[in-house]
């Protein structure tokens, strides 16, 4: 019998996650500080709203780019919040989740051999869908000692012809890291000039803790070279129900739908019915969890450096990403010798590409009670190795 | 303030450092805004919840309803006063609608707390009628359910 896998596809890696998680899920009485999900369930009125459009009925597919009424929400929204216009009708496409935007819009973009410029540490998703899109991709690795922020400086070495995309996930997973207009200034102009088109995975952009998220689509001269991608995941506690968005230029966005109305259809109805009351009726909702993992964040930074382990400020998402150099560990060891004595479950920072290593990511969507006993683990763990 | 006196509110024995942390504030300055609050009042006391049935200790919580006679010149803070007097009564509130005063009184027994509205709540004279509500189950008190099951159903490391 042939092979009838496709190579590209059997030869992409299997995510490093996957591979902690099959070891962490071998053991009993784990506390867990891994998942990328927040704590918090769906607010009670986005779920009352779905169970009613059930009762009602609402069971069909909707246009392929999603329910207008949901669409002109997501209008509203990134006008409101974030200052961005964009026309419902022809600039949004709801997808399933963010990461079928992010997909879409590799494959909607890239040529072979196109080059797809990866900041990392970052969410695993980025480099597999350049490769199946047919692209290349170009880790940009990222350095804890400037806060992973992403400058010209870390882009010029790596441009070239073929360049043609670059993600830009900022608040980021799994440093946490933010970029603010002022960190955006230069960066924008550098873009402009090597004409790249930017993925702005903005997934995390209600969870910013220091300063107000600003979308790179909003600098100056960007809007038409930007996808924002975001989604109703982390802002409103709705990972299971896998809905997100793009918004970005029309052309592009045609494209997109395109391949969203072949592969997909359309994003889950129910979803998006409850993603309509999401964005109508969950500001305060909203605003209680940004504030109560702001209080978590401050308190799982201050007692990582209390018990020596050196991290940045994260400003935004709910990972801290301390280095874990001193310890004169690889992540991957680290992590399992963590796991293995004080059963805790944290994730190599390596799993986030290469320059990641070095480093661990822990996550705070857990409560303050959790978070205190977890810590408490590790410092433990941190005293045996002095 | 305002989210100090939230957190406290939902947890009243978390430490002075911790509440430093979190909200990015040093410690002497937490300790001495929570004393000020305690001395304004503003904090008037610090509670634990319980869950008497799963503690298989009676209790008996009843909210009454209780329609009064208001004072001329004093209106209806006398007549509360008289009532919050009682030991059995561990709240009084001034409503608005139809009646005047929700009255909550505990007791160990629902005989109890009937005989202490019939002998004592009743009979003041600008009590005008009184009638007695039972609580029999709490599904949520102070903002937590009772019964909630808790487990974490997230898978242990995702990306």
């Amino acid at each position: 019998m042939r092979d009838f896998i496709n190579r590209t596809v059997r030869e992409l890696p299997p995510s490093g996650i996957r591979r902690f998680f099959n070891l962490a899920a071998e053991m009993e009485d784990v506390i867990s500080l891994g998942v990328g999900e927040p704590d918090f369930l769906t607010p009670w009125n986005i779920r009352e709203e779905a169970i009613h459009t059930l009762e009602k009925g609402r069971t069909v597919y909707t246009a392929n780019a999603g329910l207008m009424e949901l669409r002109r929400e997501i209008g509203r929204y990134l006008k409101r919040r974030y200052g961005l216009e964009y026309d419902p009708v022809t600039q949004i496409l709801v997808t399933v989740g963010g990461s079928e935007a992010i997909d879409l819009a590799l494959r909607a973009i890239i040529e072979p051999g196109d080059e797809v410029l990866i900041p990392e540490p970052s969410f695993v998703a980025y480099k597999p869908c350049a490769v199946m899109a047919g692209g290349r991709a170009v880790p940009v690795p990222l350095r804890g000692e400037t806060g992973f922020k992403l400058t010209v400086s870390d882009l010029e070495p790596l441009v070239n012809e073929r360049s043609k995309v670059l993600i830009f996930p900022y608040p980021g997973n799994p440093t946490g890291a933010t970029m603010y207009e002022e960190d955006m200034r230069e960066l924008c102009e550098w873009i402009r000039k090597k004409d790249l088109f930017v993925l702005s995975d903005e997934i995390y952009s209600e969870l910013t803790y220091d300063g107000t998220h600003t979308s790179i689509a909003s600098m100056p001269g960007m809007s038409e070279r930007t996808l924002v991608i975001n989604g109703f995941s982390k802002a409103f506690s709705m990972t299971g129900w896998r809905l997100g968005y793009g918004a970005g230029p029309k052309d592009l966005l045609e494209q997109m739908t395109k391949i969203h109305q072949y592969a997909i259809m359309c994003a889950p109805t129910t979803s998006q019915y409850a993603a309509v009351e999401a964005l109508r009726g969950c500001d305060r909702a909203v605003e209680e969890m940004r504030r109560e993992y702001n209080r978590r964040r401050r308190l799982v930074v201050e007692s990582l450096r209390e018990m020596g382990l050196s991290c940045n400020d994260p400003g935004g998402a709910f990972y801290v990403f301390p280095s874990i150099r001193s310890t004169g560990m690889t992540s991957e060891a680290f992590c399992q010798d963590l796991l293995k004595h004080k059963k805790i479950a944290v994730v190599p920072g390596d799993a986030f590409g290469a320059s990641g290593e070095g480093y661990v990511r822990i996550s705070y969507a857990y409560s303050v009670e959790q978070l205190r006993t977890a810590l408490g683990r590790i410092r433990e763990y941190m005293e045996t190795r002095r | 303030m305002q989210e100090l006196l939230e957190i406290l509110e939902k947890n009243s024995r978390i430490s002075v450092k911790d509440l430093a942390v979190m909200l990015d504030e040093d410690e002497a300055g937490i300790a001495s805004q929570m004393t000020q609050l305690e001395k304004d009042k503003i904090i008037f006391g610090y509670h634990t919840m319980i869950d008497w049935d799963k503690a298989k200790i009676d209790r008996v919580t009843a909210l009454i309803e209780v329609r009064v006679t208001p004072q001329r010149g004093e209106g209806f803070d006398n007549i509360a006063q008289r009532i919050y007097q009682f030991e059995e009564v561990t709240a009084v509130y001034l409503m608005s609608g139809a009646f005047d005063l929700t009255v909550i009184v505990e007791g160990k027994t629902m005989k109890e707390v009937a005989l202490f509205v019939a002998r004592r709540l009743a009979p003041i004279d600008q009590v005008l009628s009184t009638s007695t509500h039972f609580i029999l189950k709490r599904y949520k008190d102070h903002g937590v359910v009772l019964e909630e099951n808790k487990n974490d159903e997230r898978m242990l490391v995702s990306p």
